[in-house]
């Protein structure tokens, strides 16, 4: 999928919990919004675009795909 | 006219604690006090004369038919006005009554035409009854004298009392010589529908009415609701349909399939063919009330577009191939099965759509997760009510609105944010208008300003005039007002919401950056009216907030909602009658859509494919392993689609390249396609797309359920036989078993069954009872039997009340120097979404083409006057208008509807979404608007192409 696209996506659950005083939860908050609502494919493509350097992730959605990059793998392991 | 199946007992129901008894002709009866003499006969089964009154309406005292006499009191009161008291004697039948009521008749006589046999209302005429009731037999002053009834005099001359046929509406003629001047029609205008449009014009034998300042019905402010043509004792107001076909011979209860209210309707009939459609009576969420959609905006069902034959082709720019329904169910499954072959099992989904019933919806979503064997499944909520859904379980734990409609009688305070009930849900907007008459206070937040702001004897006591976008900075500014102003309900909070969530947000939302004075420059409303807008809703009592999409369709759609319930839960006003948290849902079936389970990510009930206990027992049930995983949303399919991992798609009763934004870019998802299967009743958008069209029927066609806004459940009735051969149902079953995925029901009530089973809000749901109580709010389990009305009483579904966080993040989409004007877009009465229905229905008359609405100064600006051709300009596209100049809108903000596919107002939508459920931004797109002479591009490619598919249509053989 076109990653600039999944990028905004991620940007804007980020910005939702960005709200949240105690960024643990809000990063965990990011991890298990996308665990719950995206698609694995979508899922695996934005990890692996964190992996490559994570171009245009804003610094909390980075931390939330990689928390879910940590709960995905722990699964998939 | 009135049903032909109703019971009209003359005046309205009354409430009452306190219970009187009387006696009525030696008759004793037990009726609630305030009862009228009249509707206590009729409860004891004894039928008083009457003409003006009706228990739709108020009593009114006029006729002078339903005298009465009462012993101990003098003269002859009338039974509509006289309340029984206790002890009363009431004689309904004396030969003085007798006289009076016949020497009344002869004169309405003498003034009426004498054409009862060639009459529309013949059989079903008040008067014709009532002259039959009270004996008449002669009138002794003859026809000759002054009349309404005759165009010339006897001398030849005009009449000046003679008006003729008003046939102006399309689907209602008015006959004033059979007029009455009973003022039905009037009060029915008045107090049922709350538009004013009739008054009853001239004094004495001058008396008659009239539309507006004697217009033509369809000149006049007339909404065509057509409470006046039921109301109608005699055949003054009459559907065209009734005088063209006579009268209906049976009736059978059904739902409405337009707007999120759900009316209830009984379609009259005469074996298949519908006379006429007329609101219930006892319709829990109508009343016996409807619009004009509902009542009379159902020939498309029976229009010459519809196909009811099954069609496939190999390419889209190929000639359509008409084909028995074996051969196109054998194809569809054996492209389904290549497709999973050869691009793997996640390559193919299915929609479904509001416009299906839970039944359908059920079988599609099944068909899907156990059929395909993944959860590519979704469905048009996505792009309307979806951010409810996770806001109100986020916040409360039930993804529904809280309330039932009736809950508005005991409102104090409504709070209408980003909906426009009198447009989009007239029934409910209707009630809305009777208890904001009664003195109910009202806040409006929307950037336009809708016809409730100000309506004849209404006005709004705030109108936050917001700009687009704004919604979560105007929620926050008023829930700071209430936290800083110490307006909270602390005991409410303190029993029933989690204390750390709610400290939490009342820091959070405390903080000066949120107060309407900081907020002002994003909302441009000024601070003071949200002052006191958030006084108001915090202190004026019972207060309840109704929201529609223009608050779910943002980039912040879900925070919003999240926002309104934080509001509610501060305010304590959840949890009884008159209060809530009451999303408008927009199309007839959006909520029962959800429950069922047609979210890519969850089960029937709103419960996780994840959840691995929920999992089981529809693995146990569908006899299938079940994937655990999300599937793809609807934009997500398209993102897949581009890129070549999702080629096969099944679409019932959804028209996505129309509704869904950025149309060219949901067109280029389509072509990338290699199966697209559309079930519909037209050649929609989509189909022009697809490779396969199966025939869908209409509502009428079939059995099933809806659920409306209110989580009510009612039956949808088959009244005639699916000239496609079959019920939808049927044929996504088919469609199973050809897939390889058995499925064995007989009867949609059997779907139900399992549903039932399957659902713990909707274990005591069976038809059996549906039909029993004439409709269900669910949750209806062991706990609820009968249903319920009213939510989270006591206790919250999710046990405790959750506050939100609920940061403004102002949306990428920004005005900037290219595009400096903001586009939002809605909807009006008289057209439904998409228009495939309406746009085939006379209701073209009242809006038959999509217009920009534009403030006088930013026409000014660009040199645009009234009806000039403009081009809308967006960063995703550009389309083509003709001007409407209106200060309903503010200055930077422009306005259209998309019920015409020509219009291409998703051709200028972009793709922004909800941050938490995709649902798109409808209501925010920054747009350019010029003078131009000429179609966009677009609309010329649109043209073009929609001539190609036409004559590919046309070209369809039997192979």
């Amino acid at each position: 999928m076109n990653i600039e696209r999944l990028v905004a996506m991620v940007n804007d659950i980020g910005r939702y919990f960005a709200a949240e005083p105690d960024e643990a939860l809000g990063v965990a908050g990011i991890a298990d919004h996308l665990k719950r609502f995206w698609e694995p494919g979508m899922r695996k493509q934005i990890v692996a675009h964190l992996a490559a350097g994570g171009e245009g992730l804003e610094p909390l959605a980075k931390k939330g795909v990689g928390r879910l990059a940590e709960i995905d793998g722990k699964l998939h392991a | 006219m009135l049903s032909i199946v109703d019971i009209d007992r003359g005046t309205p129901a009354v409430k009452s604690d306190k219970q009187v008894t009387l006696e009525i002709d030696g008759r004793s009866i037990r009726v609630p006090e305030g009862t009228s003499v009249m509707r206590a006969a009729s409860q004891a089964g004894i039928n008083i004369p009457k003409l003006c009154a009706t228990d739709m309406l108020d009593a009114f005292g006029s006729c002078r038919l339903c005298l009465v006499e009462i012993e101990g009191r003098k003269g002859y009161p009338a039974s509509c006005t006289t309340p029984v008291t206790e002890g009363m004697k009431v004689s309904t039948q004396t030969s003085k009554l007798a006289d009076i009521r016949r020497g009344v008749m002869e004169l309405y006589i003498s003034d009426h035409p004498l054409d009862c046999l060639t009459c529309p209302a013949n059989g079903h005429c008040e008067l014709q009854d009532m002259a039959g009731v009270v004996g008449l037999r002669e009138v002794r002053y003859g026809y000759d004298g002054e009349n309404h009834v005759f165009a010339k005099t006897k001398e030849g001359d005009v009449n000046p009392h003679f008006a003729p046929k008003d046939e102006s509406n399309p689907y209602f003629t008015f006959d004033p010589s059979k007029c009455i001047v009973c003022s039905r029609c009037v009060r029915a205008c008045d107090e049922v529908q709350g538009t004013f449009a009739l008054t009853i014009q001239g004094r004495g034998f001058e008396s008659k009415v009239s539309a507006s300042q004697d217009n033509a019905f369809l000149d006049s402010e007339c909404v065509s609701c057509g409470a006046c043509v039921q109301a109608c004792p005699t055949a003054t107001l009459s559907e065209n349909t009734l005088i063209e076909r006579g009268q209906a011979e049976h009736s059978i209860v059904t739902t409405c399939a337009y707007c999120g209210v759900g009316c209830s309707f009984r379609a009259e009939m005469k074996g298949e063919e519908i006379v006429r459609m007329v609101p219930n009576k006892d319709g829990h969420a109508n009343h016996g009330h409807s619009c004009v959609k509902g009542r009379f905006a159902i020939g498309y069902a029976t229009h010459p577009d519809r196909i009811n034959t099954p069609m496939i082709r190999q390419k889209i720019s190929d000639p359509w191939r008409i084909v028995s329904w074996d051969e196109a169910i054998a194809h569809v499954a054996g492209e389904f099965k290549r497709l999973q072959a050869k691009y793997g099992k996640f390559s193919i989904g299915g929609i479904t759509s509001s416009r299906c019933t839970n039944e359908e919806t059920y079988l599609v979503q099944k068909l899907v997760r156990a059929g395909f064997g993944n959860n590519n499944v979704d469905t048009c909520a996505r792009v309307c009510h979806s951010p409810t859904g996770y806001g109100l379980k986020s916040t409360m734990g039930e993804s529904a609105g809280t309330q039932d409609f009736d809950s508005i009688e005991y409102t104090d305070v409504v709070l209408v944010i980003g909906a426009n009930p009198t447009d989009a849900h007239p029934v409910f907007g209707s009630q809305m208008k009777q208890r904001l008459r009664a003195g109910a206070k009202l806040i409006v937040i929307d950037p336009r300003r809708i016809d409730l702001v100000r309506t004849p004897h209404i006005k709004a006591d705030y109108h936050l005039k917001l700009r687009p976008g704004t919604n979560v900075a105007m929620l926050n500014a008023l829930a700071h007002v209430i936290v800083t102003e110490g307006l909270v309900d602390e005991d409410f909070v303190a029993a029933r919401c989690e204390q750390l969530a709610f400290e939490k947000w009342r820091a959070f939302v405390a903080q000066e950056n949120h107060s309407p004075e900081a907020m002002e420059a994003e909302t441009g409303v000024p601070a003071a009216m949200i002052r006191g807008a958030a006084r108001l809703y915090a202190t004026g009592g019972n207060a309840a907030i109704y929201y529609g999409l223009g608050v779910t369709e943002h980039s912040q759609g879900s925070t919003a909602v999240m926002g309104i319930a934080n509001l509610a839960m501060a305010t304590g006003n959840i949890g009884r009658e008159g209060v809530g948290v009451n999303p408008l849902r927009g199309q007839n079936n959006v909520q029962g859509s959800c429950d069922m389970g047609s979210f890519p990510h969850e089960f029937t009930g709103y419960r996780h494919v994840g959840d691995p206990v929920v999992r089981a027992s529809f693995e146990a049930a569908w006899g299938v392993h079940l994937h655990d995983e999300p599937g793809l949303r609807i934009p997500n399919m398209f993102e897949a689609a581009i890129d070549g991992s999702f080629k096969g798609l099944y679409i019932e009763g959804e028209d996505i390249a129309q509704s869904d934004p950025n149309t060219q870019h949901v067109t280029a998802a389509l072509e990338a396609m290699e199966c697209v299967v559309v079930q519909d009743l037209f050649l929609n958008e989509t189909a022009k797309f697809a490779h396969v069209f199966l025939p869908g029927c209409s509502f009428l066609e079939k059995d099933g359920t809806f659920i409306n806004a209110e989580r009510r459940i009612s039956r949808v009735r088959k009244v005639m036989e699916p000239k496609n051969g079959y019920a939808d149902w049927e044929v996504t079953q088919w469609l199973a078993n050809a897939m390889g995925y058995p499925m064995n029901y007989q009867h949609p009530s059997e779907i139900m069954d399992e549903i039932a089973r399957l659902t713990p809000t909707f274990h005591a749901v069976s038809f059996e009872k549906i039909d029993r109580l004439g409709s269900i709010q669910w949750p209806c389990n062991e706990e609820h039997p009968e249903g319920t009305p009213v939510m989270h009483v006591g206790e919250f579904v999710r046990g405790k009340g959750r506050f939100m966080l609920t940061e403004y993040v102002p949306t990428s989409e920004k005005v900037n120097a290219t595009y400096p004007l903001i586009l939002t877009t809605g909807r009006i009465l008289s057209q439904y979404n998409v228009g495939a229905q309406t746009r085939r229905t006379a209701n073209v008359m009242w809006h038959d083409e999509d217009r920009l609405e534009i403030h006088p100064h930013d026409a000014e600006e660009r040199g645009i006057s009234e009806d000039d051709w403009v081009g809308i300009e967006s960063r995703a596209g550009q389309t083509v208008l003709r001007a409407r100049i209106s200060e309903r809108m503010q200055p930077g903000v422009v306005y259209t509807t998309f019920h015409f596919p020509g219009s291409g107002a998703n051709v200028i939508t972009t793709e922004n979404s909800d941050w938490a459920t995709n649902c798109p931004e409808y209501k925010v797109t920054a747009v350019q608007v010029t003078r131009v002479n000429q179609p966009s591009e677009w609309q010329k490619r649109y043209q073009a192409f929609t001539q190609t598919q036409q004559a590919l249509l046309d070209a369809a053989e039997t192979s």
